[in-house]
């Protein structure tokens, strides 16, 4: 069951990252990716990580996605211009892409018996739900960090009205 | 007060500086002068730094269950940070003359920029370490780009910007790693745990991870390509500070992480950064050597003294944290003063910025020519400026760990470098071809005047690289201090109640 929902999402990951890459009207890119995050939220919460499935979906597809599509609207952008693009990316980029890639993937696969097998959803098996975890932890150990995002966002919110008005 | 405020009590102050500086920026009419509100921002920073040495008194103090950090090692970069943020204020007071539609906002993100470098140098959590890392590298982003009338500035803020999310990336998957590894994202509990661990490959992984992220951020080779076209794009007293501040909380981040988070794997990563040093040190030196324009000149040299820096991380713990310590502020204190000179000669339109632009400066203005000579003496490490001290430190310290290899390719490299420090020098003290056809009516560089304000910004940089120079006790004490501390195991009941009489 585990492995069949691994497959059959984690194809439709990759196919539609693909797919984002290749299409050329920034819409249909934009829609692609959404299907990618879909699917990563089913593979994550495959693994037993139910907050991030659910984080996954209401963040990335509900919130950032919706603004994506709607720059592309109001920005009323056409089908992208191709380039032959930089031979740097030919020559270094891929190749370093493919050696991380692989050396992650070498790590991953030497060191998988101590790394374990996931469960699909965690707490039924164990009876310790990630959700509240989270929340302990956050409110708890990581209060600051919590707290501090606030300052984050705050320089965020500042530097979009800096770049954004007009100079006079 | 209770213990948790005191330990975050330079962030608050700024903190609160940075918002009201926000707030009153917003209901001044356009137009006026923000001058008023730069003082404000200078007075918050100089509070900071002051609540920063009010803390050296308690020891080693941990708050907000344990997320950070206060000790010497901490202070020290504190304090360092607060100096640049303020002497970097001083010289951009007058800078926005005539261009004052973001004067406001531009103070308020180099509070809050410092804010994030402050929070990286205190915190002994990673995810603490991340969140101030995205502070100070998204304001440093954005003032990047201020001058939004040029295109290198939008170049280099977009380009600053895709790379910097890159290398946070990379920052985020280390930390993801270390998680995996040791069930921690504590520093202390990861060298707990590494010993341990059952994955040792992918703890291994999360330095390496960690070790390009930082890399990126202090613009280290091969992660330096971004350097040159941001620093020549940026605005001048913007490349003063983000060359040396965010470079210090970097690197005070990664001798936490390095030292204090995973000794076990000390010869290890030793080997990678002494790798790293060795590529940036070569690398910027032979960059510099090729560049026409001064300010992808000093970008390619402050990759080399990135190289000089990294070389202190191969030595023995102690030395290591107080040289390289003791190496930044010098670096902080010639660098910020050597982009002063370079705001104070061009200015907001930046009309000097080739070495044939400079030729002849000390006959126009010779102080400003003095200063800049001096700065650059420092950089290339002529005795009795901080410089020299600087790299004296770092080197007997990679000699006393017996990595005698590296100091020598590391001496070797800065008697390399003085060459294109002395061209500039040397440039400085020509007749131009320029002054002798105008006969002294220099249209092309209109005089003017150094304000009052960024003088005393550029004499404090000059005074601290030659105190650091003749003097070097007092700082090299408390380098010395911060690295006994931050290396010392924190006791269990870290949240002693602080009497407040």
């Amino acid at each position: 069951m585990e492995l069949a929902l691994f497959i059959i999402f984690g194809l439709i990951a990759v196919a539609g990252a693909l797919n984002f890459l290749f299409q050329r009207h920034p819409i249909n890119s934009a829609l692609s990716l959404v299907t990618v995050m879909m699917s990563l939220a089913v593979l994550y919460w495959s693994l037993g990580a139910e907050f991030l499935a659910a984080a996954q979906v209401i963040v990335y597809s509900g919130a950032i996605m919706v603004l994506f599509v709607f720059v592309i609207m109001l920005l009323n952008a056409g089908e992208e211009e191709r380039t032959t693009g930089s031979r740097m990316a030919y020559i270094a980029g891929f190749p370093g892409a493919a050696a991380i890639f692989c050396l992650l993937s070498f790590v991953f696969l030497t060191e998988r018996k101590a790394l374990g097998n996931a469960n699909i959803g965690g707490y039924l098996n164990n009876f310790t739900s990630n959700i509240s975890e989270i929340s302990t932890v956050l409110f708890t150990k990581l209060l600051l960090p919590f707290e501090v995002t606030s300052v984050l966002i705050l320089v965020a919110i500042l530097g979009a009205v800096v770049l954004a008005r007009k100079e006079q | 007060m209770s213990p948790n405020v005191i330990a975050l009590l330079p962030e608050i102050v700024l903190t609160i500086t940075g918002v009201l500086v926000m707030l009153i920026e917003a209901v001044l009419t356009p137009g006026t002068s923000r001058k008023s509100l730069g003082w404000f921002a200078i007075l918050g920073t100089i509070a900071s730094g002051a609540a920063a040495f009010y803390q050296l008194q308690f020891g080693t103090v941990q708050a907000y269950s344990g997320s950070i950090q206060i000790d010497a090692f901490s202070v020290f970069f504190h304090v360092l940070i607060a100096a640049v943020v303020l002497v970097t204020l001083l010289g951009s007071l007058d800078y926005f003359h005539g261009h004052a539609t973001h004067a406001g906002e531009y103070f308020a993100l180099s509070l809050f920029g410092a804010v994030g470098m402050m929070l990286m140098t205190c915190s002994v959590e990673l995810l603490m370490v991340f969140i101030g890392l995205e502070i100070s590298s998204i304001s440093t982003y954005i003032m990047a780009g201020f001058r939004k009338g040029q295109a290198t500035g939008s170049e280099s803020s977009i380009k600053y910007f895709l790379l910097g999310s890159f290398a946070t990336a990379f920052f985020l998957y280390g930390i993801a790693l270390a998680f995996g590894a040791t069930g921690s994202t504590s520093i202390a509990a990861i060298a707990a745990g590494l010993g341990s661990s059952a994955t040792p490959l992918m703890a291994f992984m999360a330095l390496a991870m960690i070790i390009i992220g930082i890399g990126f951020k202090v613009s280290a080779a091969p992660f330096h390509v971004w350097t040159p076209d941001v620093y020549q794009g940026a605005p001048a007293p913007v490349v003063g500070l983000m060359s040396t501040a965010p470079k210090a909380a970097a690197f005070a981040v990664l001798l936490r992480i390095t030292f204090s988070g995973f000794p076990g794997f000390e010869p290890r990563w030793a080997l990678l950064i002494g790798i790293i040093a060795v590529l940036s040190m070569t690398i910027g030196n032979l960059g510099a050597l090729l560049q026409k324009d001064v300010k992808r000149m000093l970008a390619y040299s402050s990759i080399a003294h990135a190289g000089y820096l990294l070389v202190a991380f191969t030595a023995f713990p102690k030395d290591a944290i107080a040289s390289a310590a003791f190496y930044i502020a010098t670096y902080s204190a010639m660098n910020v003063g050597a982009f002063a000179v370079i705001t104070q000669v061009s200015g907001y339109d930046e009309t000097s910025r080739t070495a044939e632009d400079f030729t002849g400066l000390a006959l126009r203005r010779p102080v400003m020519a003095a200063l800049l000579t001096f700065f650059l003496l420092s950089l290339i490490g002529i005795p009795f400026t901080g410089g020299f001290f600087g790299k004296f430190y770092v080197f007997s310290a990679a000699i006393g760990a017996g990595h005698i290899w590296i100091a020598v390719l590391g001496l070797a490299n800065s008697g390399f470098a003085c060459f294109y420090y002395l061209r500039l020098i040397a440039a400085l003290y020509t007749k131009s071809l320029k002054d002798v056809t105008t006969a002294g009516e220099d249209i092309a560089h209109p005089f003017t005047a150094t304000t009052i304000p960024a003088g005393i910004g550029l004499t404090l940089a000059a005074a601290a690289t030659l105190i650091l120079g003749i003097l070097p006790g007092q700082v090299l004490q408390l380098a010395q201090r911060a690295g006994t501390t931050s290396l010392a195991p924190v006791e269990k009941a870290s949240m002693p109640v602080i009497e407040v009489k």
